[in-house]
């Protein structure tokens, strides 16, 4: 599904604060299956996931998605292979404050255009499957953490990537809705969706639902399991 | 080649204007006193535009029934009255089709305070002892037809003429302080003998004589002064430019201060605009959709704006004759014509106003989240 060829992420190159994020990876991520980056903080996971994610370049090596070769892609159509493939979970969530549920879920469609009345029905259905369906109206900020983290999936699923990235998404979940949320992961993987986690959370890849679990430090992979 | 789909082009762009008008709305109070701060700056600047412009119509509209050149004496540099034999030698100057002596002076009208204009028009059709007044002499001395009309001769007299009428112009703007009478009654009021007249009118029709007439009249009339049309023309124009010239330098001071908070609110992103150009690239939105939606966000608050502050001038000009310029565009006396200017809104005014304003504060909001939205979109993991 995703190959990465001896792929380097180094943050302010050539200057004194240079820092290699990522130092030659290569991984091959298997489709319709949960694969998680796990290592400590500073171990190059979440720069790895931004690769992974067609977030960012990397500063050398080949990433492809799929067929595609997406490292020497311009941007506009690097958005496009994100926005059509890629849906994402943030640590911190993101949602937008002011916007309500709903219309944080629709954001990322809006680019493609589209009918409105099927985007609304098909945000409010990804809502309504992750049980928050009631709070659709709700702004953003007035969202609990564990609702806010549903809605924040559902807005990953709003354009029905093939691909789901979630950056440390129990971080702030207590053990009860990170085991939920995991269950959630499980539904994913049984639709045929990919999805790909960096977490350090023991509850995140002891996960009987993940497939694979990839150790770094220092930038690099240090170990995979199985 | 990627082909642009029209509907869905469209679709888009509703999204992003959606997307835009709902992120206004989240900063409702700012952007709301910074929309009113900038529709002042438009209203001030456009009544001014709009008042000069209106004026400078009314000028040309009076010029256009002036005489091609008038002939003053002048003595010892002053504007002496002109023997009455002059009309006959002007009107034998080639080119000249015909001259006629005018009889005009100012009357301080202490009772109204103001100086009024006593002209005798080319044909009087009031009776001698009668008046035709502007309305801002009608109005001052609240005098209606038929009612007397005391004036205080030269002779220290005092001479009671009758109102005939309220004057009928086209522009108010100098027939407000007018009063029109007899040649008999003019000459007796202000003790101008019968071989005097104030100045003479020449009739040219050739525009083109007109230079070498008043060149001709310089030559034959040394102690003369002949004015043309084209340079009261001028003069106009440079009193009101000048004039709008320094209310526009008064309002440089407001559109300067302007300026600085606009830039300073659309130039500076708040770490909040910052965080949701981040996660708008992060969910997968392209660096030109965040810069389509604050170029919309601009032209939103600019052209709303510019809309209201236009329309504000607009009645502050034609409808409510401008009160807030009249002193300092309009005053050459103390009794101000209240007039209405003839409603026109130019072209060419609209869109200059439009790129002094509009254009520069949607260029504001756009570079800086160019500079934002440019950043690759993990920075958004990483914060």
């Amino acid at each position: 599904m995703i190959r990465l060829q001896d792929v380097r992420r180094v943050f302010h190159q050539g200057r004194p604060d240079e820092l290699v994020a990522v130092d030659g990876v290569s991984l091959h991520i298997e489709g319709a299956k949960v694969t998680v980056l796990r290592g400590p903080s500073g171990s190059g996971k979440t720069s790895l996931l931004a690769l992974v994610g067609c977030m960012a370049r990397p500063t050398s090596g080949r990433i492809h998605v799929g067929d595609r070769e997406v490292t020497s892609l311009p941007e506009h159509f690097l958005a496009e292979v994100r926005r059509r493939t890629f849906g994402f979970v943030f640590q911190q969530f993101h949602l937008v404050r002011g916007l309500t549920a709903l219309e944080n879920v629709m954001l990322p469609a809006y680019p493609l255009g589209g009918s409105r009345k099927a985007l609304v029905i098909r945000a409010q259905g990804l809502l309504d499957r992750f049980g928050v369906g009631s709070r659709s109206r709700a702004r953003a900020d007035w969202l609990s953490g564990g609702e806010a983290q549903r809605v924040a999936i559902a807005r990953a699923l709003v354009n029905d990537p093939q691909v789901i990235v979630a950056d440390e998404p129990t971080a702030h979940l207590d053990s009860k809705l990170s085991a939920g949320f995991m269950d959630l992961v499980a539904a994913l993987r049984d639709e045929g969706r990919t999805v790909v986690i960096a977490s350090h959370d023991p509850i995140v890849h002891d996960s009987t639902v993940v497939d694979r679990v990839v150790t770094m430090r220092d930038g690099r992979i240090v170990g995979e399991e199985p | 080649m990627k082909r642009l789909h029209i509907p869905t082009w469209l679709e888009r762009q509703r999204y992003l204007l959606d997307f835009t008008l709902s992120s206004l709305g989240r900063r409702k109070g700012k952007n709301l006193a910074l929309t009113a701060l900038y529709a002042m700056v438009v209203f001030g600047l456009a009544s001014v535009l709009m008042y000069t412009q209106a004026l400078r119509g009314e000028a040309m509209r009076i010029l256009e029934g002036a005489p091609d050149v008038v002939v003053q004496r002048m003595v010892a540099g002053r504007h002496d009255l002109i023997p009455a034999d002059r009309v006959e030698r002007l009107s034998r100057i080639r080119g000249v089709q015909e001259a006629r002596g005018r009889l005009w002076g100012y009357y301080y009208d202490a009772s109204a305070k103001a100086n009024l204009t006593f002209l005798v028009p080319e044909k009087f059709w009031g009776k001698a002892g009668e008046v035709v007044i502007g309305e801002g002499v009608a109005r001052t001395r609240l005098a209606a037809p038929g009612e007397p009309f005391p004036v205080l001769a030269s002779d220290g007299s005092v001479v009671i003429l009758k109102v005939r009428e309220t004057v009928p112009s086209p522009s108010e703007l100098v027939s407000t302080d007018l009063v029109l009478l007899s040649e008999p009654d003019f000459r007796r009021l202000f003790g101008v003998p019968p071989d005097l007249y104030t100045d003479i009118a020449l009739t040219v029709p050739n525009e083109k004589e007109v230079p070498m007439v008043a060149a001709k009249i310089r030559g034959q009339m040394p102690d003369s002064r002949p004015i043309t049309r084209a340079e009261i023309a001028r003069t106009y124009e440079a009193i009101l430019d000048w004039r709008s010239g320094l209310v526009v330098l008064v309002l440089a001071a407001a559109l300067l201060s302007f300026g600085i908070v606009a830039w300073d609110k659309a130039s500076g992103l708040s770490a909040d605009e910052r965080r949701e150009i981040g996660i708008l690239k992060a969910i997968g939105w392209d660096t030109s959709e965040v810069l389509a939606v604050k170029a919309w966000e601009g032209a939103v608050i600019s052209l709303s704006a510019f809309l209201v502050g236009l329309l504000l001038a607009y009645v502050h000009v034609f409808v409510t004759s401008a009160p807030l310029l009249t002193p300092v565009l309009k005053g050459w006396s103390t009794l101000y014509p209240s007039f209405r200017l003839t409603p026109t809104l130019n072209p060419f005014l609209v869109s200059t106003l439009f790129l002094l304003t509009v254009v520069p504060y949607t260029v504001a909001t756009v570079v800086p989240a160019w500079r934002a939205a440019t950043t690759d979109p993990d920075a958004v993991m990483r914060s």
